[in-house]
């Protein structure tokens, strides 16, 4: 650890490389989770009607 | 405009406008000897201005509860209004320093009406005033629709809309004037960098309340990219931009930081300038203007996330690929070319996506002009991040840097894919929010998509040209081991295609002046009478696509 660049190079190295794989599992987990399936459906179709109003 | 707001909104708005011209005061006095004591000047005279704007209007009632089961459509409307303003301007610089490349006697020996001067005031013209106008106009119509909520208060969204063009008119006087901390995308100084951080931090909390009143549990993808654009472009810019100023009376400041930190900081900043103002904001636009104009959900709600979070992490680290063969650390170097590479994925996810959510209803592409622009947008974007995948390489770039070829990848990106989804959007939204049968002239819509299209492919094409010719002109050596040609020789090569590509440029700007003008003709146009007009929020005809082509 002798200069602020050599520990930087070891973290973007060694955390970094994890830390990027993990958020790609999470979010393919988060996508492919079958029970959000309906949520994102309806999303998607939710613009196309609907919006005449605000709510309140 | 001002009778929208309550009796207390019109007293706070008097209060900000009052400290306003009291720090405009204050610069005015300061710099007396600078060029800020203009701007100074200048930020009194708007604050002044806005005071008698709503002392006139205080007399008028305030706006009724019933307002409340509305949207809040007055700030997209002057948004959109100013965008096109700003577009016309920018674009007409833009022309301008064109000919400046051409024929640089065009300068008359006049110092504002230099190339330095000039292209900032294009640059920042074209992507925050027309972009950066556009973006706010159509984020408070999407956040409003999606969130099925109107915006939280009558005052806020004016600030930020009127804040952010006095910043971008502080940018464009003060390049005139020769204001500038010479960073890329970030030339304004010290105080106008304030100004955007308040404006830009209101905005953000304006966007998270409208969200806080959804009835929706889900918050729809496009909601997303306008998002991460208010939030990173937050945090870009005031990382980019800390810096001591030399003093109050002083428009000079120094940045924090010097040497290679400060190359990487900046294109740090710059490229993901590139990716969340140029890129997530209008992809925001794109995921909502296009399947609501196509009348068909996403192709795939699911890749549209994926894209989400792939475009909003490798993007981060891309920023180094703007520094190749520089003293930046080698690895720093192979760091951004691999995510530049690997963005390549989630690119065209979303290019895919805006595609495939089109099959089934390319007739409409076929007969109706403004679904037309956000296709081919959505076709420049592959290209574009195509191309930028591949500049990022860094051999390709040891050929691509410096020369031409950059200038055309850039305008392939502003020109192809953002203005044209933000015109296909503006086309999209001006009669809903005006409440018009349609625009004023399906005709000119037309004219001006063509107009745009053979502006951008010239311009493109003649820049990859000369770009490349350029490149390879650098490193052709003689026998003995010489460089062949010189500098001057490049230059001589690249005279035709600058005219090429001012021409193209010209096209592009008659595209814009039609569309300004179909804009003013639809909305001083007549509304739909009340009796006929629909119970709903759009006209009922103008999601049909009902222009007759043949
Ligand atoms: C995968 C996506 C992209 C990648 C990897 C990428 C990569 C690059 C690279 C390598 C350069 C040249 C740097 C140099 O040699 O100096 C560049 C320049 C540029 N790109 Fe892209 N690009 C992408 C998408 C876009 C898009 C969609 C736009 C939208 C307008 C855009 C706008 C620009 C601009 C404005 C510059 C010029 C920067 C300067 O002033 O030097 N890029 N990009």
């Amino acid at each position: 650890m002798d200069s602020p660049h050599d520990t930087l190079v070891l973290v973007s190295k060694t955390f970094g490389l994890f830390y990027l794989i993990a958020l790609s599992v999470a979010v393919l987990v988060y996508v492919y989770w079958p029970s959000n399936r309906r949520k994102f459906d309806r999303a998607a179709q939710a613009i196309l009607q609907g919006e005449d109003k605000p709510w309140r | 405009m001002v009778a929208q707001l309550t009796k207390s909104e019109r007293q706070v708005a008097l209060v900000i406008l009052l400290a306003l011209t009291i720090v405009g005061l204050i610069f005015a006095g300061a710099g007396k000897d600078d060029p800020i004591g203009v701007h100074g000047f200048l930020i009194m005279a708007c604050a002044i201005a806005a005071i008698f704007a709503v002392i006139s209007a205080s007399a008028e009632p305030e706006p009724s509860p019933e307002r409340l089961d509305t949207y809040y459509d007055d700030p997209s409307k002057i948004g959109i209004v100013l965008a096109m303003a700003w577009a016309a301007v920018g674009m007409l610089v833009g022309f301008w320093v064109a000919l400046l490349l051409a024929f640089p006697d065009l300068t008359f020996d006049a110092g504002w009406a230099s190339f330095g001067r000039l292209r900032p005031v294009h640059t920042s013209g074209v992507i925050f005033g027309f972009g950066g106008n556009a973006l706010i106009a159509t984020s408070f119509y999407v956040m409003q629709r999606t969130s099925r909520a109107r915006l939280p208060d009558q005052l806020s969204p004016l600030f930020v809309l009127f804040g952010y063009n006095l910043f971008c008119l502080l940018a464009a006087t003060g390049y005139l004037m020769g204001i500038t901390q010479s960073k890329e995308y970030a030339e304004p100084e010290w105080y106008a960098d304030i100004w955007l951080v308040i404006v830009w931090v209101t905005y953000l909390v304006l966007y998270l309340r409208t969200l806080a009143r959804r009835q929706e549990p889900h918050i729809y993808v496009a909601n997303w990219y306008y998002l991460a654009f208010v939030l990173v472009v937050a945090m870009l810019h005031i990382v980019n931009n800390l810096a001591v100023p030399v003093g109050l009376g002083s428009a000079k400041s120094y940045s924090l930081f010097s040497g290679v930190q400060d190359a990487m900081t900046q294109w740090w900043y710059g490229h993901n300038a590139v990716a969340f103002f140029l890129t997530a904001g209008f992809l925001g636009m794109m995921y909502y203007y296009l399947p609501k104009r196509a009348g068909r959900p996403l192709f795939s709600y699911r890749m549209s996330i994926i894209s989400f979070w792939g475009i909003t992490f490798l993007y981060m680290w891309a920023g180094s690929h703007h520094l190749h063969y520089t003293a930046l650390p080698q690895w720093v170097q192979t760091l951004g070319m691999t995510f530049s590479v690997m963005l390549l994925v989630p690119s065209w996810s979303a290019a895919a996506n805006a595609l495939l959510t089109l099959n089934g209803a390319w007739h409409k592409v076929r007969d109706d002009a403004t679904l037309r622009f956000m296709m081919v947008a959505a076709v420049f974007y592959g290209l574009t991040t195509f191309e930028g995948s591949f500049l990022a390489i860094r051999p390709v770039n040891a050929l691509s840097h410096y020369t031409d070829w950059t200038v055309g990848h850039v305008h392939a990106g502003a020109l192809g894919w953002v203005a044209m989804i933000t015109f296909g959007a503006i086309y999209a939204s001006v009669p809903w929010l005006w409440k018009r049968d349609a625009m004023y002239s399906a005709r000119l819509v037309e004219v001006h998509f063509w107009f745009a299209v053979t502006g951008t492919i010239i311009y493109v094409i003649s820049m990859w040209n000369s770009g490349i010719i350029q490149g390879l002109m650098w490193r052709t050596y003689t026998p003995e081991g010489t460089l062949a040609y010189s500098f001057v020789d490049s230059l001589i090569e690249m005279h035709p295609y600058y005219i090429a590509r001012a021409i193209g440029g010209l096209f592009f700007l008659i595209g814009t002046l039609v569309g300004c003008y179909n804009i003013w003709m639809t909305v001083r146009g007549e509304a739909l009478p009340a009796a006929t007009e629909p119970a709903g929020d759009i006209p009922a005809p103008a999601i049909a696509a009902r222009q007759p082509a043949e």
